[in-house]
């Protein structure tokens, strides 16, 4: 048991109970809280693989942009009615098949056979330089669909029926 | 820490969120076990960039533009959940079954 296997064991536990709580809690704040708590979990594996910058994005968006967005909408939409409802009669359906893909995937993880590599150091400038020479077009077509998504959500949030 | 513990964290963690997708009402909750899985997929894309790439980039690329994907789309969901929730009064996703035939 290598000292990182055990802080990996660790940060893998804190994921999945950020996870669990998600999919039962009844709050729907509290299920926004176990989704940083397993996102920033996540991004404590990044860090493990020697992947900073992506540990830095994942904080960076999804703690502090994605779970703020999340509960400001939370805070102003009256939330003691969105906690009245959260859970379907399907439950036991759901969890089956939850369980059977999960048994599925199982299965093709232990059954494969890949050559694989140490964890060697990622370099953060190749990174960089790839990310803006072969995927700079990707990378402005992203931009461009962060514009749309804020232009759409303004439009849809603000209502039919206003003035102008 | 080999591939295998990614790929079980990662499948473990797709699975939680495809639960919560099937098995919750409220669309908000929903949305929040879709960026679950959203995550899941980032770490399974990591991990392969990791142990198996030789430049060990390319899994650490796509997982930023999931990652801005995933951002823009919860800007939007959100907007449109609002929306449904000011049209219906109710944020229930059994009840919006207006296209239903």
């Amino acid at each position: 048991m290598s000292p990182d296997l055990i802080v990996y064991m660790f940060i893998a536990a804190l994921c999945l109970a950020g996870g669990f709580g998600v999919v039962t809690t009844r709050n729907v704040a509290h299920a926004a809280l176990f989704l940083l708590l397993s996102l920033a979990s996540v991004a404590g594996v990044f860090i493990l693989l020697l992947a900073e910058f992506l540990a830095l994005v994942q904080i960076l968006i999804y703690g502090g942009a994605v779970t703020i967005v999340l509960l400001f909408a939370l805070m102003l939409t009256r939330l003691e009615e969105f906690s009245q409802v959260t859970d379907n009669p399907q439950r036991p359906l759901a969890a089956v098949t939850a369980l059977g893909l999960f048994g599925v995937i199982v299965a093709v993880i232990v059954g494969q056979r890949v050559p694989r590599m140490t964890i060697g150091g990622g370099d953060f400038e190749s990174l960089g330089i790839e990310l803006f020479t072969k995927w700079a077009i990707p990378f402005e077509i992203a931009s461009l669909v962060l514009l749309v998504a804020l232009v759409g959500a303004i439009i849809i949030a603000r209502g039919e029926g206003s003035e102008e | 820490m080999t591939l295998e513990h990614i790929e079980l964290l990662s499948a473990a963690l797709f699975c939680l969120g495809m639960y919560g997708v099937l098995a919750r009402r409220n669309a908000v909750l929903v949305l929040i076990s879709i960026e679950l899985m959203l995550n899941a997929v980032n770490l399974n894309l990591v991990g392969y960039a990791v142990f198996l790439d030789p430049g060990r980039v390319l899994g650490q690329i796509i997982a930023i533009f999931v990652i801005t994907i995933a951002a823009a789309e919860v800007g939007l969901a959100l907007a449109i959940i609002l929306r449904m929730y000011k049209n219906r009064g109710t944020a229930n996703v059994d009840e919006f079954n207006i296209m239903k035939w």
